[in-house]
């Protein structure tokens, strides 16, 4: 299977929007302009997995799409946004890192993962090589935005992103059990929670949503 | 029409129906020609100028004379160049009555060297002309100028490496001299100081890299070098002294310092010969040490460093040139960005010649060598006119000209046409060049290995940045300069420069548009040099009119577009015609609405006019934060204050504090411990000298074990 | 036959080309109107305006040198012969072999270097303020318009864009995450090549925000019509360039006669009206954005084809 085949170019195509969207992320500086970004990374996430289940005929992948689907695409952003609106949370990112410096890092994070992946996965077929490398470039660049980011509301985003990456590499994989995939899916929604607690009780104590006035209350900045 | 012209057969020149046999037949067929000998008779000439010079100099009639003769000697020049690179000159060259004993000098030609000396002669005439037109100088100023043209000629004429560190230390000294002709002023002194410094720097380099070439046999010749390349260590050691000898010269980044500072401080006309000339040969020096003497089967790694370098010499000298204030300065820092560009076609070419793509590596060099000949030409017309408006306006700072199209049209025209090759519009020089550039640039990636394919990806992208870049420059520059209304009472009795001098920027701008409209034939005739670059099966990436590159072919023909192009004018003539009033009406600026300036101020009031630093500004903020350390200051007086607000912009070069000032520090820790040798004892003086003689003894010793 | 075929396509052309210019901004600006709710002027008008600006007599500045009398024309030459080598209904016109994408981006800088120089011409604020930003934009825009360049060079094995499309169209690259990728960077030059929203505003009033307008004070008259005419040429070009490159389908070969060529030309018809569409529910949905946060914009646009070449190294190692 190699290009000029739809079944692999719609694959590769797919991850490429992902990736895309992850370097939207990064770009965004609006908080509501990154969710509804994230909304259709996790919609294009359902797409391939979808794409994935039909191409290795195998259904239970429709089940992970349609899960991906509704909380990725529908109910995470929609809780996203009823947390921004009911804090009335500041709606510019907040960053560590400049947008553009962010976005070469990004770049070179992508450069990175494809040196990495592509001499390990040496002898496996080519469509797995890619979609691995895709897959590992959109976890680091959630990473990275976790790490760029200030806002709380925007490292959850960061969180939801790599976790969209681990799923893309999982449903590239033939015989992914569904198992792995409603836990992770569990996970996350509990991570969502614990982020929604999160900002709320810093909301609460501190009146903001920027992590780094936590430092000071640590001792780690005057 | 394309799909035929570039699997067609050997891409001969159209003039050289005998040289079939590329290079080295040549060397072997062709009898002494008496092309050397007029070489040596200019050279000679030259030289004996430049002593007439000497006693000569306070009389009214020297700068007639001296500038006379090297417009002549410059002339021959570039006639034995165009000799040369048509039938060939003699190979086993001309000695000459002097040299070490050991190895008489013997100058010769080949299509390398042919080539740069075909953009040092032409160069060397346009700036000699204008020198003869000029007002004379300071009489210190003449004896050097005839010994630096001497001392470059001598440099590409050598066919040894003895002739040549001769001839290019010739130069180092004679535009060292001109440099500091104008030593009252202290950022002139400064300027030749750091130039001297970098010269040495330059020879400390250069000496060791030709030392290891010629290997224990000590054969300095080049025939020879070329018979033994060096491997391992030795070859990794000329590579980085080669580098750094030539790139010093040329103005490399990291080793740029000196050249914004030195190439403004000489007179126009020398700046003219530095910048179009000067650093060309230090560019053929790093091209006949890494590409030809060093042998062909260098792997392909070679070609990152100098990517690197060139890559990021582009960028930074284009930046500059968007920064500075001075005229002058302006066109040195786009000399750095040229120089750039040249070097990364090289590197290029050193690349695609280690992974054995030879067409590749013959347009990569086909680039660099038309570029350096294009940049050449049309930075010599534009320092000139930057010395005529100099002259005829009273400044170089951009802050105090302006509107000089009016008073000045002749060299209005001239800036244009020299301005539009350096930003490089089709269908003038600088485009011709750029394109063969930028396509190497995109084929760069069938070197092979990730690493390097995004290096060349990434040098595509700089190189694009930097063109754009100094297309902004140049709007910049002619805009400020000729454009507006003039920005002080001097600049405004501005008056046009004397025929001599229009003569001189005249013939620069005509060789732009001819070598934009004909590069293919001038890249034919490059083809004995493509030959010592990349191999004698090298064919140069043209066919007829047409650049073409590539393997389902891309082309450029710069004679069809400029003829389209006057075409389309003529239907957008026609076009407005038909439906407009012939006439146009005069009337006040309507500068949206603000008032016309209080009559107190004739010239208008220069602070409604963009400035030098206003049109930087988005630049500056966008890149010279990040690249230059650009900084800004407003210091506003609160409302009641009668002060004026002041603005202040400014940035720094990085090589300023990440090389000169270590350099400085590393210079005093030197300084001070070599003091301490001040305090020792006759007798212990005398045994350091002792145990350094024994030392080197003993090492001459073991090396002759070995 | 196939020459002559060659020659009228290109002839009809250019002939289209100055038809449906102005026909693309006045349609891009009804329907911008009518999505915001306004009936909209009628597509027709960006003509009659620049009838009218032509039957004007243009008033100079008194301090006003050749250039901006000569500059309009250099600039509608420079962009009337690029448009010329971008194919619409046909391909393999009578200057296919002149139509190489480096010689296309230098034909646009001659137009916009035209531009700047008139903008500065009579030393007004404005004028050089608009020339500064403009020539600090391309800076951006021209790295990002090579490295898309170098993914088609990549795919294709040439800069020559009649090879490009056609080896495109052919459809054995299938589809490509690089291209999708050059693509998204491709509009993004498209829009700031344009001054089209969020880089800059067309229809500004105010100067201070102004770029592309800003350069525009002074010109009156013929001058004047002949710059609207060519910011009109600009943004058929770069229509018709991302049509022919992304969607190279529906052209008639030039020597096909009179009813393919007729097909050809309804298949760009949709194309432009459909990019003319998308062009005006961007710009209706999307605010200007600040003057220094264009290089961001571009700056994205230039990584994501550095990006997009990247992976195309890797897809080609592994082919």
């Amino acid at each position: 299977m190699t290009f000029g085949q739809l079944p692999y170019d719609v694959a590769h195509l797919l991850g490429g929007g992902m990736l895309l969207l992850s370097f939207v992320l990064l770009y965004q500086r609006r908080i509501g302009a990154v969710i509804n970004a994230l909304a259709l990374q996790g919609a294009i996430l359902a797409l391939a997995a979808a794409w994935q289940g039909f191409m290795q005929g195998a259904p239970q992948l429709y089940l992970t799409a349609l899960i991906a689907f509704g909380a990725k695409a529908v109910l995470i952003p929609f809780a996203l946004r009823a947390l921004l609106r009911r804090f009335d949370l500041h709606r510019n990112v907040e960053t560590a890192l400049g947008i553009g410096p962010s976005l070469v890092a990004g770049v070179a994070l992508v450069a990175l993962a494809i040196l990495v992946v592509l001499p390990i996965t040496a002898g496996s077929k080519a469509i797995a090589r890619e979609d691995l490398a895709l897959a590992l470039s959109v976890v680091l660049l959630g990473m990275l935005m976790m790490i760029t980011r200030r806002n709380a509301i925007l490292q959850v985003v960061g969180l939801m992103t790599l976790e969209n990456g681990l799923i893309l590499a999982a449903v590239g994989v033939a015989g992914m059990p569904l198992v792995v995939e409603l836990s992770t899916a569990a996970l996350v929604m509990m991570l969502l929670v614990v982020g929604g607690v999160f900002v709320f009780q810093i909301r609460e104590r501190f009146d903001t949503v920027d992590t780094s006035f936590l430092e000071i209350h640590r001792g780690e900045r005057p | 029409m394309l799909r035929a012209c570039f699997p067609a057969g050997p891409c001969r020149s159209p003039f050289a129906p005998r040289r079939a046999g590329g290079y080295t037949a040549a060397r072997d067929s062709l009898p002494p020609a008496p092309v050397l000998t007029a070489l040596a008779l200019c050279l000679g000439f030259l030289v004996l100028l430049a002593a007439a010079a000497v006693p000569l100099g306070r009389h009214p009639r020297a700068g007639l004379l001296v500038h006379g003769g090297c417009l002549i000697a410059a002339l021959g020049f570039a006639g034995i160049a165009l000799a040369a690179l048509l039938v060939g000159a003699a190979p086993e060259g001309l000695l000459l009555p002097f040299g070490p004993p050991w190895a008489a000098a013997r100058i010769g030609l080949d299509g390398l060297s042919a080539w740069f000396l075909l953009l040092l002669g032409l160069t060397g005439a346009a700036a000699s002309l204008f020198a003869l037109g000029h007002p004379p100088g300071p009489p210190r100023t003449l004896p050097p100028f005839p010994l630096f043209l001497a001392g470059m000629a001598l440099t590409l004429a050598a066919t040894d490496a003895f002739l040549l560190l001769g001839g290019f230390e010739l130069m180092s000294l004679a535009s060292w001299a001109l440099v500091a002709a104008d030593h009252e002023k202290e950022e002139n002194r400064k300027a030749a100081r750091l130039y001297l410094i970098f010269a040495l720097l330059a020879a400390a380099c250069l000496v060791p890299a030709f030392g290891l070439l010629a290997g224990r046999a000590g054969a300095i010749t080049f025939d020879a070098m070329r018979a033994a390349p060096p491997e391992g260590w030795r070859a990794a050691a000329v590579l980085v002294l080669g580098l750094v000898g030539a790139g010093a010269k040329a103005g490399l980044v990291p080793l740029h310092a000196w050249l914004p500072l030195a190439h403004p401080a000489a007179p126009s006309h020398v700046s003219a010969l530095m910048s179009g000339a000067m650093t060309k040969i230090a560019l053929y020096v790093l091209a006949r040490l890494l590409l030809d003497l060093c042998g062909a089967a260098q792997p392909s790694w070679w070609g990152v460093p100098l990517l690197v370098a060139g890559a990021f010499s582009a960028l930074l000298g284009a930046l500059r040139a968007n920064l500075e204030e001075d005229a002058k300065t302006l066109l040195a820092c786009s000399t750095i960005e040229n120089v750039g560009l040249v070097v990364l076609g090289l590197g290029l070419a050193l690349a695609f010649r280690g992974a054995d793509l030879g067409p590749l590596a013959a347009l990569a060099a086909g680039a660099a060598l038309l570029h350096a000949l294009n940049h050449g030409v049309f930075k010599t017309l534009l320092f000139l006119v930057a010395g005529a408006v100099a002259h005829s306006a009273g400044s170089r700072r951009l802050d105090r000209l302006g509107g000089l199209i009016h008073a000045m049209p002749v060299t209005a025209g001239a800036a244009l046409v020299g301005a539009a090759a350096a930003a490089s519009l089709p269908p003038l020089s600088g485009f011709a060049s750029e394109w063969l550039l930028l396509q190497s640039l995109l084929a760069g990636w069938r070197v092979g290995g990730i690493g390097v394919q995004v290096l060349a990806a990434a040098a595509a992208a700089l190189a694009a940045m930097a063109a754009a870049l100094a297309a902004a420059a140049m709007v910049r520059l002619f805009g400020l300069v000729f454009l507006g209304r003039p920005r002080s009472p001097r600049g405004a009795g501005a008056r046009e420069v004397s025929a001599a001098e229009r003569a001189a920027l005249l013939l620069p701008a005509g060789l732009t548009v001819l070598f934009g409209l004909f590069p293919a034939t001038l890249l034919s005739l490059a083809a004995p040099a493509l030959q010592v670059l990349t191999g004698p099966a090298a064919q140069a990436p043209a066919r007829g009119l047409w650049l073409v590159a590539g393997e389902a072919p891309s082309g450029y023909a710069p004679l069809f577009i400029a003829l389209l192009l006057v075409l389309a004018l003529a239907l957008a003539w026609f076009l407005v015609r038909r439906r407009s009033p012939a006439t146009t009406q005069r009337g006040p600026v309507w500068n949206c609405g603000f008032i016309d300036p209080p009559t107190h101020l004739p010239f208008g009031d220069p602070l409604t006019q963009p400035t030098a630093g206003g049109i930087a500004q988005p630049l500056r903020r966008m890149l010279g934060q990040p690249l230059l350390r650009a900084r800004e200051s407003l210091d506003m007086p609160r409302p009641g204050e009668t002060r004026p607000a002041r603005y202040a912009a400014g940035f720094e070069d990085p090589a300023g504090p990440l090389l000169l000032a270590p350099a400085a520090r590393l210079r005093d820790r030197i300084a001070v411990q070599a003091e301490k040798l001040r305090d020792l004892t006759i007798r212990r003086c005398l045994s350091l000298s002792f145990a350094t003689l024994v030392g080197l003894l003993a090492l001459l010793a073991w090396l002759e074990s070995r | 036959m196939e020459g002559l075929g060659a020659l009228l396509t290109q002839l009809l052309h250019i002939a289209l080309m100055l038809a449906a210019a102005p026909l693309v901004v006045g349609v891009t600006r009804w329907l911008k109107a009518r999505m915001m709710g306004r009936r909209g002027a009628s597509p027709l008008q960006p003509l009659r305006d620049l009838d009218k600006l032509l039957r004007k007599r243009p008033v100079l500045a008194e301090n006003a040198s050749i250039v901006s009398e000569a500059a309009p024309y250099a600039g509608f030459a420079a962009c009337l012969l690029a448009i010329a080598l971008v194919p619409s209904f046909a391909r393999g016109m009578a200057f296919a072999p002149l139509s190489d994408l480096i010689l296309l981006a230098g034909l646009l800088a001659v137009a916009r270097i035209a531009l700047a120089l008139a903008g500065m011409d009579v030393g007004t604020a404005f004028g050089g303020l608009g020339a500064a930003r403009e020539m600090s934009f391309s800076a951006f825009a021209e790295p990002a318009l090579l490295l898309c360049v170098l993914t088609f060079a990549i795919l294709a094995g040439t800069t020559n864009l009649d090879l490009i499309t056609a080896t495109f169209r052919e459809g054995a690259l299938g589809l490509r995450v690089s291209l999708a990728l050059a693509g998204v960077a491709m509009l993004a030059i498209a829009v700031a090549e344009n001054a089209r929203i969020p880089v800059d505003n067309p229809a500004t009033h105010l100067e201070l925000t102004m770029v592309h307008e800003a350069m525009l004070l002074e010109a009156s008259g013929r001058h004047l019509a002949l710059w609207e005419y060519q910011s009109a040429l600009r943004l058929t070009l770069w229509l018709a360039l991302i049509a022919a490159i992304f969607v190279p389908f529906g052209a008639a070969p030039a020597g096909s006669g009179p009813i393919a060529w007729t097909l050809g030309l309804v298949a760009w018809a949709l194309k432009m009206g459909a990019l003319c569409l998308a062009l005006a529910v961007f710009e209706s949905a999307i605010a200007k954005m600040r003057v220094f946060r264009v290089p961001e914009f571009l700056g994205a646009a230039l990584l994501l084809a550095l990006l997009a070449a990247a992976l195309l190294f890797v897809s080609t190692g592994l082919a």
